[in-house]
């Protein structure tokens, strides 16, 4: 699905730029996100750095696999092909708490985390497990509790309440999260959607 | 209130975090400064990796905004869902929320300044901003730091929350205000 949505977006783009004629702003807008791409990048390397030898002082102490223990029963129920007590499970502890409390920049280096601690389980090198795209849709549905910069943006448009959108939000942002757990848990029993040499996986549920 | 404990929270939150597990790592006997640098050499692969799927996914994106292309889709869908009750202005919010965090920040921007923060559309677009989030962003970075190439039903498990979320918003907002 991702090779046919990119190859789209390419696609489509080039040719409608040709009758619209914006075809050069195309080609600055591939050149100039491509270096944006390696600045994000690049940019990570500092705080990415800070967490992960954080994560191992973490998990080296016990703590991670301590805080995986206290949500066990969601946790084991979300991710029933993760160990309860292995650091995968303390690592998307802390990646969704630093994703509710809207700390971006500890949210991604601690997903990382987790994703590596997931690959280690991966019976495939480059095919992404049923866990791992869990956490993903979990991820993209958005978990954050209080949305600062959006608050921030209708307070500076006048709003006298901007915080009255904070209920709905959390409603809205609720019912996409469950829908990605439901959709994450259905898809991944599909034919076209199997794991490849593994007949483990899958299976449980 | 409840807008200044979350403002504490984020402020104190990462350095209390880091000398958490600093003291938590020296009560339990461990070699805190090694196990940092060993943990930390990581970094620099990590970030490096991530470069490949970033920039292709980016470039796609460019590519799509840059050529009209997004706007043509918009009118058109903006044409269609207004009969059923969703407003053609939030279209374009919908469609750029799963591929550019910035970009979505400046539709919003725009609706809620265009339309006022107290009407329908801007807060339907505040709300929108809150309740998806930048799908193919994270799927690039997550996947890539891991050379994840097989994705599976990543994308559309990912698109199907963000549908949800947008629908959930739209409804969100006529309950809460009309």
């Amino acid at each position: 699905m991702i090779n046919y949505i990119w190859a789209g977006m390419i696609i489509i783009g080039v040719v409608i730029s040709i009758f619209t004629g914006n075809i050069e702003a195309v080609t600055e807008a591939a050149i100039e996100n491509a270096k944006t791409g390696v600045d994000i990048s690049l940019g990570m390397i500092g705080i990415m750095t800070l967490w992960l030898g954080l994560m191992n002082i973490a998990e080296k102490s016990g703590f991670v696999e301590k805080l995986g223990f206290k949500l066990k029963p969601l946790m084991t129920r979300l991710f029933p092909e993760v160990p309860e007590d292995h650091p995968a499970m303390g690592a998307i502890i802390m990646n969704m708490a630093a994703n509710m409390l809207g700390l971006g920049n500890a949210a991604t280096p601690l997903g990382i985390k987790a994703m590596k601690e997931l690959q280690t389980l991966n019976p495939t090198e480059d095919t992404a497990t049923n866990s791992m795209i869990r956490f993903l849709a979990i991820n993209t549905s958005a978990v954050t509790i209080i949305p600062i910069s959006t608050i921030t943006v209708l307070s500076e448009a006048g709003s006298k309440t901007p915080t009255e959108i904070i209920g709905p939000t959390l409603v809205a942002t609720l019912a996409s999260t469950i829908v990605a757990i439901i959709a994450a848990s259905m898809l991944e029993k599909l034919p076209k959607y199997k794991m490849p040499q593994s007949d483990k996986i899958g299976e449980e549920e | 209130m409840f807008v200044d404990i979350i403002n504490a929270i984020s402020k104190y939150s990462i350095p209390l975090i880091i000398a958490g597990f600093v003291l938590y790592g020296l009560v339990k006997k461990v070699d805190v400064y090694a196990t940092f640098t060993d943990g930390a050499k990581e970094g620099f692969t990590t970030a490096v990796n991530i470069i490949p799927s970033l920039v292709g996914m980016l470039v796609a994106i460019g590519i799509f905004r840059a050529s009209g292309a997004m706007e043509l889709l918009t009118g058109f869908l903006g044409a269609a869902t207004s009969k059923i009750g969703i407003p053609g202005e939030i279209i374009p919010m919908a469609l750029i929320r799963p591929l550019s965090g910035g970009g979505a920040r400046g539709v919003m921007t725009e609706l809620v300044t265009t339309h006022g923060p107290n009407s329908l559309i801007g807060r339907m677009a505040a709300i929108m901003m809150g309740s998806t989030d930048t799908t193919f962003y994270i799927l690039a970075v997550y996947f890539g730091s891991v050379s994840i190439r097989k994705q599976r039903h990543a994308v559309s498990a990912g698109l199907l929350a963000d549908l949800a979320g947008v629908i959930a918003a739209i409804a969100m907002t006529r309950i809460f205000f009309g």
